[in-house]
């Protein structure tokens, strides 16, 4: 499987990690070595076979429409990198 | 007896303890913490400390035994680690990774808060690989974790840490997760027993998600009863994972007794291949032909395509991270980079605050899942995974059970194994047993060259008390379970 | 599937004649209790800054969304009544996209396997029968809100987030793009919303966004099959919105059109102080949404008696409410439709009429003095302190003779929001009408000797000063003679 530098550009953006060049690249032939490895699953005959997403059978599982306590403000913003008391605060979203 | 002298006991023996008045909660996490405190600067098992809540804990659980005696909860009192990928509330978790250094979660995982009900002493938090990937612990952003056998060798992972508290004697058991193998696979590689239970027995809710539909949360214990002992705890249904089975768990412990003599346990081919090391290859033909011996029936097996489960594998559990792994962008808890701009933010914070491997398999999930590529690579994955659960249901219409290693080598050196795919190998004879939801259990079959090798139980979904009955039942006659790493307090 | 209406939106001699092509989606919160996948109350508008949040909607780690069954039901009920298939299997999948308001990095949404597909919504406009094709319905979950400091996204150096409205139940309906004018394009938005709100899944609030849109249109070439390039139209905030977006940007692709130039497939924003649609920046620089089956929640199977248990719950939809309307109470056509308009507005006059108020009266009334009472003072009939029994009540009391129209109406209004007993209030103050035979023919006959120049008129013709006849009596008794009674006694002296 062969990757381009573009291809690994655009996954990285995909993904929202801001790598360096270097780490792009190394990534690019360690990624093109797993698919390659990963080829293997072309050994197995699919055809006509369904999918599996997951593996428990259930079905219809959900749960009755019945409010419940949230959690206080204080503890939901508890965890926040930058907070104004009330919300979560974040820089400028256009650059 | 003094305190250190609990170390390196079973949960059975000191719950015996506990209610004959030999020894106290208070007295057990004295010796646990005395333990951990002696060695865990060389080992590294744990990340945080939960002293306080301990105490607490231990105190709450001397007063349950005074009052309920012989009708406390069996784990009242024990001390216990748990991995830093479930949440305790107000006590930091990070799942290994500097993204989440700080994060104090505001609820408690169900698995733990069963065993904190249950009057468990909970001394802290383990090491483990990011965000649980990794087959090494070398992946954990705040170092890696010795092997309590050879301390300059791995304990495996991801749970590393977990499998290392218990091998070096700090506690007798540990939770772990095991998404490919994380639980069975440090649990060979460090001489202790690890029981993955079928998908959907022990809820996930407040387990920091890896690959949500393989991973699962089990018991690392010394022997099969204590992990049984964990798993009846932590296991049944629970209305907050959608995915969480309906089926009481059952008393397993009552089966564990009855022996595997007339049980048909299949050996399958294709986990005896190539890479597998001659002396766990010799360790674990000895222990079945022990199983022979007690009375079942060994029959070699075929499960076809179980070198393409490497494949899926690294298909599927790497797309659910990239998606699983998202939420990691700096706005709501965690590490952010500040950064002038919000799209920089995500950018330096997701760059920074994650590690090599993470980054790799969000690179690789975004990558299966991207338009062009899902049907190459996660529909053909998603297809792999339908005929491997298939291969399993066939050969479980013949057999009733199967064995097999849990680990291809035992402990390999930190630092051997730079290239991600050796690396990946690591798994491949307990990933599929995740691909298809079943329950498997490692246990101590021997030493090679001074180091464990782990026997493997797989059984069909739901049938975990088959599994940890034919692992109760070889452990019954050997006892290898029972050597202890030889880790001194003065190194 | 509607009959491809041609709309010239040609201005000048040289232009061309386009069609219009509209596309419309919607986005309706469902008025469940709590969330979708959390136990937080889904009331979030007025509660205080993520106040409304647990670990679920805020994408703790470890946290696992669990879907609320009523909400299932409601998408459902949704699809039947807009004559949608349903599926035996239906899913939920991840949409990944980043944004500050998707706490997970990803919107649990439905892709290839929505709850429904294959509907339709029938309306009228300008007197025919407009269907546009409703391509799917399914369910997925709201996002948080965002604050931008100086109130434009464009310039904020900072925004702020709430998460309480993050994962509400959104449905989402998708239409076929066969809505040809801005007008049918907001008649089929009206009459959705108050088919949404006539079965009780949404509020219909497009101020406050529980009810959103967003468009795609294009035009092409009369004549033409192919579609044009399609632009996306979002930040419609009312019906007039939509109806003005749309005309502008209709204006606009037919300039660029006009003028030889080639249109953008892409994302623009109503701005209603500027009256334009301006490009967006697009929200992620690559949309690539990465769809995938939702790990955590399994598959749902819809059997044939879940189905038909949330068909049986389905109310009567308006358009056969009105029909029936007609039917049974002999109303017209037109006042049905008025009458079915909500359904507590039908359901308020069916206990009028089956209590055995007069068809026609109590819809005189109801779309009347009370509609406009309700209008006046914002309080429908059903909240009203008088209430739908205190109207039964007053319109027996009318119906009966006991009281004057001007009786009845007076105390419509003195009790409507203050509340009250008709009845007692008509006994007490001796409101009953005058209906004694011997007063009432002596005041007839009073005022036909006191107006001679009336009763000539109305001798010679002039219908109108037997009014003057009338009145004078019910000057006489504070206008509670029996005005029918009196009616019949001055024709009597006065034909006879
Ligand atoms: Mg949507
Ligand atoms: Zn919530």
């Amino acid at each position: 499987m062969q990757l381009s530098p573009e291809d690994v550009a655009h996954v990285a953006l995909l993904a929202r990690l801001g790598l360096s060049e270097a780490e792009q690249e190394r990534l690019r032939a360690e990624l093109e070595a797993i698919l390659d490895h990963i080829k293997a699953l072309d050994a197995v005959g699919i055809e006509g076979v369904g999918e599996t997403a997951q593996v428990t059978g259930l079905v219809n599982v959900w749960r009755a429409d019945e409010p419940r306590p949230s959690l206080d403000a204080a503890a939901a913003l508890g965890n926040a990198p930058e907070a104004d008391g009330a919300h979560f605060v974040v820089g400028a979203i256009q650059e | 007896m003094s305190a250190a002298g609990w170390s390196g006991r079973t949960a059975v023996e000191c719950a015996a303890a506990l209610r004959s008045g030999e020894v106290t909660a208070t007295g057990l996490l004295a010796s646990a913490r005395g333990r951990r405190d002696a060695v865990d600067g060389r080992l590294g098992a744990f990340l945080a400390r939960t002293d306080d809540l301990a105490e607490r804990a231990a105190a709450a659980a001397d007063e349950r035994l005074a009052r309920e005696g012989m009708a406390a909860p069996p784990l009242c009192g024990i001390p216990m680690a748990v991995k830093d990928v479930m949440c305790i509330e107000g006590v930091e978790t990070t799942a290994g990774s500097r993204i989440l250094s700080g994060f104090r979660p505001p609820y408690t995982a169900t698995a733990v808060g069963r065993l904190l009900d249950a009057g468990a002493v909970v001394i802290g938090k383990t090491n483990c690989d990011e965000f649980a990937m990794g087959s090494s612990n070398e992946n954990s952003a705040f170092g890696p974790v010795g092997n309590p056998w050879d301390l300059e060798r791995v304990p495996g992972g991801s749970s590393g840490g977990s499998a290392a508290a218990v091998g070096a004697q700090i506690v007798p058991l540990a939770l772990g997760s095991d998404t490919g193998g994380s639980i069975r696979q440090p649990a060979s590689l460090c001489g202790v027993v690890g029981f993955k239970p079928t998908y959907g027995r022990v809820s996930r809710h407040g387990l920091i998600a890896f690959a949500s539909s393989l991973d699962q949360i089990g018991p690392f214990a010394h022997c099969v009863e204590d992990a049984a002992l964990v798993y009846e705890c932590i296991g049944g249904h629970d209305p907050l994972d959608s995915t969480s089975a309906p089926d009481a768990v059952g008393d397993v412990r009552a089966e564990l007794g009855r022996g595997v003599a007339g049980l048909r346990l299949g050996v399958p081919r294709e986990y005896f291949a190539a890479g597998l090391d001659d002396g766990v290859r010799r360790c674990v033909e000895v222990a079945i032909e022990t199983l022979r011996g007690q009375g079942a029936l060994i029959e070699e097996v075929s499960l076809p395509s179980t070198a393409a489960a490497l494949s899926a594998y690294y298909i599927v559990a790497p797309a659910e991270c990239s998606s699983n792994l998202a939420r990691y962008d700096g706005v709501r808890y965690g590490r952010r980079v500040a950064s002038p701009s919000l799209q920089q933010s995500y950018l330096r914070t997701r760059d920074e605050g994650f590690g090599a491997e993470v980054k790799r398999r969000v690179m690789l999930g975004t990558y299966a899942l991207s338009s062009g590529y899902y049907d190459a690579y996660y529909r053909k994955a998603q297809k792999v995974r339908t005929v491997i659960a298939r291969e399993f249901a066939e050969v479980f219409t013949r057999v009733d059970a199967l064995v097999a290693p849990t680990s291809p080598t035992a402990a390999f050196p930190i630092g051997e194994r730079s290239d991600p795919l050796s690396m990946y190998l690591c798994d491949a004879l307990t990933i599929p047993v995740n691909l298809a939801g079943l329950p498997g259990v490692s246990v101590p079959c021997g030493l090679v060259d001074g180091l464990p090798a782990g026997l493997q139980v797989i059984a069909p979904r739901m049938a975990d008390a088959l599994a940890l009955r034919v692992a109760a039942s070889y452990e019954a006659v050997t006892d290898w379970h029972s050597r202890r790493a030889p880790l001194g307090v003065a190194a | 599937m509607s009959e491809a209406t041609t709309v010239s939106v040609a201005a000048g001699p040289a232009a061309g004649d386009y069609e219009v092509v509209i596309g419309l989606e919607v986005h309706a919160q469902l008025r469940t209790r709590s969330k979708m996948f959390c136990s937080c109350s889904a009331d979030y508008v007025d509660a205080a800054p993520n106040a409304r949040t647990c670990p679920v909607c805020l994408g703790l780690p470890g946290s696992l969304p669990v879907a609320n069954r009523e909400a299932i039901l409601m998408t459902l009920r949704t699809a039947l009544a807009l004559e949608c298939d349903i599926p035996a299997h239906s899913k939920f999948d991840r949409k990944n996209y980043f944004y500050p308001d998707l706490p997970k990095g990803y919107q649990i949404s439905q892709y290839d396997e929505p709850l429904s597909r294959h509907g339709r919504l029938r309306f009228p406009v300008d007197g025919r029968e407009v269907t546009c094709g409703i391509t799917r319905v399914h369910l997925e979950e709201d996002t948080g809100t965002m604050h931008h400091e100086g109130d434009v996204l464009q310039s904020a150096a900072r925004s702020v987030v709430d998460f309480n409205r993050s994962g509400v139940p959104l449905m989402e309906i998708v239409g076929e793009p066969d809505l040809r004018s801005p007008t049918e394009a907001r008649e089929y938005l009206q009459r959705l919303r108050r088919l949404l709100m006539y079965i009780g899944v949404n509020d219909g609030n497009l101020e406050q966004g529980s009810f959103r849109c967003d468009a795609n249109v294009s035009l092409r070439p009369v004549g033409s099959r192919d579609l044009g390039v399609k632009v996306e139209i979002k930040n419609m905030n009312s019906f007039r919105a939509v109806h003005r977006a749309l005309e502008y940007e209709i204006e606009r692709q037919r300039s660029v059109l006009d003028s030889g130039g080639a249109l953008e497939q892409e994302t623009r924003g109503w701005v209603e102080a500027r009256g334009a649609t301006l490009a967006q920046r697009s929200k992620e620089q690559a949309h690539d949404y990465r769809y995938f089956p939702e790990p955590d929640l399994p598959p749902l199977e819809l059997s044939k008696e879940l189905v038909e248990e949330v068909r049986d719950a389905l109310p009567e939809l308006p358009e056969a409410r009105a029909a029936r309307f007609v039917e049974q109470y002999g109303i017209s056509l037109y006042d049905a439709a008025v009458l079915t308009d909500t359904r507590e507005e039908a359901d308020c006059y069916e206990r009028l009429a089956a209590a055995g108020v007069p068809a026609k009266l109590a819809a005189n009334w109801q779309m009347g003095d009370v509609a406009r009472l309700a209008r006046e003072t914002r309080v429908p009939l059903w909240e009203s302190g008088l209430g739908v029994d205190g109207v039964r009540v007053l319109l027996g009391l009318l119906d009966s003779g006991t009281i004057a129209a001007t009786t009845a109406k007076e105390l419509l209004e003195e009790l409507y929001l203050r509340g009250g007993d008709p009845q007692a209030l008509v006994a007490e103050r001796g409101l009953g009408q005058v209906s004694d035979e011997a007063l009432l023919a002596r005041l007839v006959d009073e005022a036909i000797a006191a107006n001679p120049r009336a009763v000539a008129d109305y001798r010679g013709g002039k219908q109108q000063a037997f009014g003057a006849l009338v009145g004078h009596v019910k000057q006489a008794t504070a206008g509670k003679a029996d005005a029918r009674r009196v009616t019949e006694l001055l024709r009597e002296r006065l034909d006879g």
